[in-house]
């Protein structure tokens, strides 16, 4: 089994100064051994796509609690694939009607996670994806 | 048989022989901060002096409440928090409140408003009308207050980083309106202290941002008296994720903060702080939330007397707004969050508060429906009429336990006091991340209780009910001609302004930035002009620059 850790960006897009949540999950995605990087506040979607590929995560965790999410995930989604960083698996959460959750995640996100949800299902659901994501890569190789 | 008969008369020695062997529930019985409590509290816990430390209410230490007659002379303000949209939007939202017997008005802005921008710049994108209503200028603000008699209604504006400028906005509306700047009746939040330590919507860096804030009380003690400049908050720091002891110590440590600036920068102690007023979290633990809005009240007013020299009671007094905890509510099972919401509300009318905001049941999942924010305000209404809790002054004083837990919480908040001071002050514990890191750490702790099961929250990891998926409820959305409309009414008005006088009032500014002069009055005149909120800002930002994230993590 491979030993490589999953390299994570916690990104905070927008003006949104909500960072409890965002902060909580790079917290428990940390105890699970995973890299965590944190972007801090106010960033725009190139800011946190430049930050993903500099930083060439496996993994995007998107907060947002501002309401601006289905102007600013989409654009996110496409500022990372501009930057060959399309095949990340892409994520978020924070308060997203359920409508735009069906939207979201039936474009380009692989899991959008609700108010209430346990932050050791965040980290479980992100291990057992990157772990087949892992295994294929290495059936490629 | 004859020790049986020697302990039958203490009843104390009886109840703990009683206690031997008898089970307890296998539950956590900390205070929702993590606080152990005792089984029971007697005599021996609370050791007050009615004097001392209760006093009458309208009494210093103010323990028992600020007024002498407290809800028998007037009951607190209802004062819901509305705001969405375009500033028309909002502005028919408050026409339905006040016609709903709403007392007064409390305006929520959006992200781009309360960050220093305006609607049609890039960085605003997605975000306006969102969260709040969209205010970028003099004309927009008129709006808001249309065909309500400013003169007459107290506002509550709900803005920090860039207050000095809508309350700008405000004063300049309210002249067309023929009002007066003495006769407006309201606060700005204006706290931007806590924006660093939690919230988040800061403009420039601390030490500008406090001397816009000295020039604003400068500003208002000569024009607009009854102007309250500061609502110093704990609300944020708590939704944040702090303790009840850390939203008390932190928030009573900022107030500190302003009381110093304000006479380092040569005001009268008794001339600003009677408008200074504070602002509350209600959370879930129902004693503990009591408690701490009676510590607030008994150590504001030992602070102000006996550290700041105040002479004037009305400086000594906490004078409180207070809003349920947001963070509380639970998008599973979503009506429970009426039940939530009325025992923070019970806590917060049993603790004294001046007004408050009730929660509405839908906020977890969007901005609250027009009938989800009826509830909560019927909530607070039937909490004042039907339910007597009004009907005496400070009912729970004389507690044991109360008295022990306002005591432990004032202890707690004197300690964060002294740790602030070894770290250098306020700012300094800003910039070093302290206050971020402890928060931080709090909400951490929480949040592993609440996944572990040991603090239980009902719908979410007890009585949770399976199948659940979308909650049957409606969803109020923005709908996106609010940005494209409010693109059109900013370009409608660069064009037709004087574009002079606009350069004059921004070098006005500009001047008064690198100087002394007062900005308040330059924001002022710089809003008659026409400037709008992201032209200010940006001088301000050019002048003063931006604040730096401390990293935490």
């Amino acid at each position: 089994m491979s030993e490589r850790r999953i390299r994570v960006l916690i990104g905070k897009p927008g003006l949104d100064g909500h960072d409890r949540g965002a902060k909580t999950v790079a917290s428990v995605l940390r105890d699970h051994g995973m890299e965590v990087i944190y972007t801090g506040l106010h960033q725009t979607p190139a800011m946190i796509a430049e930050a993903a590929a500099q930083e060439d995560v496996d993994v995007v965790g998107l907060s947002i609690l501002s309401g601006a999410h289905m102007q600013l995930f989409p654009k996110i989604r496409d500022e990372l694939t501009s930057r060959g960083k399309g095949d990340v698996l892409l994520v978020g959460g924070g308060i997203i009607p359920h409508d735009d959750i069906d939207a979201l995640e039936a474009d380009g996100f692989a899991k959008l996670f609700g108010p209430g949800t346990k932050t050791t299902d965040i980290a479980n659901w992100i291990e057992e994806e990157m772990k087949t994501r892992f295994e294929k890569e290495g059936d490629e190789i | 048989m004859s020790t049986v008969e020697k302990t039958s008369s203490d009843p104390r020695a009886l109840w703990e022989e009683a206690l031997k062997g008898a089970k307890q529930r296998d539950v956590d019985f900390t205070t929702l901060s993590g606080e152990e409590l005792k089984l029971i509290y007697t005599a021996e816990d609370a050791s007050f002096s009615e004097r001392e430390d209760l006093g009458m209410p309208g009494q210093f230490p103010y323990t028992r409440g600020v007024h002498p007659t407290m809800y028998r002379g007037r009951l607190w303000t209802m004062r819901q928090f509305a705001g969405f949209g375009s500033a028309a939007q909002t502005n028919e939202r408050f026409k339905f409140l006040l016609a709903n017997g709403q007392t007064g008005l409390s305006v929520a802005f959006d992200f781009p408003t309360l960050m220093g921008h305006d609607s049609d710049e890039e960085i605003s994108l997605g975000e306006v009308g969102q969260v709040g209503v969209a205010i970028s200028s003099l004309a927009d603000m008129e709006t808001l207050f249309e065909g309500i008699p400013m003169g007459e209604v107290s506002t509550s504006m709900t803005i920090n980083g860039p207050a000095p400028i809508l309350l700008a906005f405000y004063i300049a509306a309210a002249e067309r309106q023929g009002v007066p700047p003495e006769k407006i009746r309201g606060t700005v939040q204006n706290d931007i202290l806590k924006e660093y330590q939690a919230q988040h919507a800061w403009l420039v860096a601390p030490e500008p941002a406090l001397r816009m804030i000295t020039d604003m009380m400068a500003y208002c003690s000569d024009n607009a008296p009854q102007w309250n400049t500061i609502s110093i908050s704990g609300y944020h720091i708590r939704e944040a994720g702090s303790t009840a002891a850390q939203e008390l110590a932190f928030t009573l440590a900022n107030g500190m903060e302003y009381v110093r600036r304000g006479i380092a920068a040569g005001l009268d102690v008794d001339e600003f702080a009677p408008r200074l007023s504070f602002f509350f979290d209600s959370h879930l633990d129902f004693f503990e939330e009591i408690c701490k809005f009676r510590a607030a009240r008994r150590i504001w007013a030992r602070k102000m007397r006996d550290e700041f020299g105040a002479k004037n009671p009305k400086s000594w007094m906490v004078r409180f707004h207070t809003q349920t905890a947001g963070v509380s509510l639970t998008a599973q099972q979503p009506e429970n969050n009426i039940v939530r919401t009325a025992y923070q509300a019970l806590a917060a009318v049993l603790g004294g508060t001046q007004s408050l905001h009730t929660n509405s049941m839908d906020e977890t999942l969007s901005l609250p429906t027009e009938k989800a924010v009826k509830i909560a305000l019927r909530t607070q209404q039937i909490l004042a009429e039907e339910t007597g809790v009004a009907n005496v002054i400070d009912p729970l004083a004389g507690s044991y336990f109360v008295e022990e837990q306002t005591d432990r919480l004032e202890e707690q908040a004197e300690a964060y006091f002294k740790e602030i001071e070894e770290r250098g002050g306020v700012v300094p514990s800003i910039e070093s991340g302290f206050f971020q890191s402890e928060i931080h750490r709090s909400a951490l702790k929480y949040q592993r209780a609440v996944e572990a099961g040991t603090k239980r929250v009902v719908g979410v990891n007890s009585y949770v009910e399976e199948g659940e998926g979308q909650p049957e409820i409606d969803i109020h959305r923005i709908d996106p001609s609010v940005e494209s409309d409010q693109h059109e009414r900013l370009a409608a008005l660069r064009g037709s302004r004087d574009s002079a006088a606009v350069e004059s009032a921004l070098a006005a500014v500009r001047e008064a930035c690198r100087g002394d002069a007062n900005l308040q009055e330059r924001f002022v005149a710089a809003a008659h002009a026409s400037c709008t909120l992201g032209e200010i800002a940006q001088v301000l930002r050019e002048e003063f620059g931006e604040f730096k994230e401390p990293k935490i993590l």
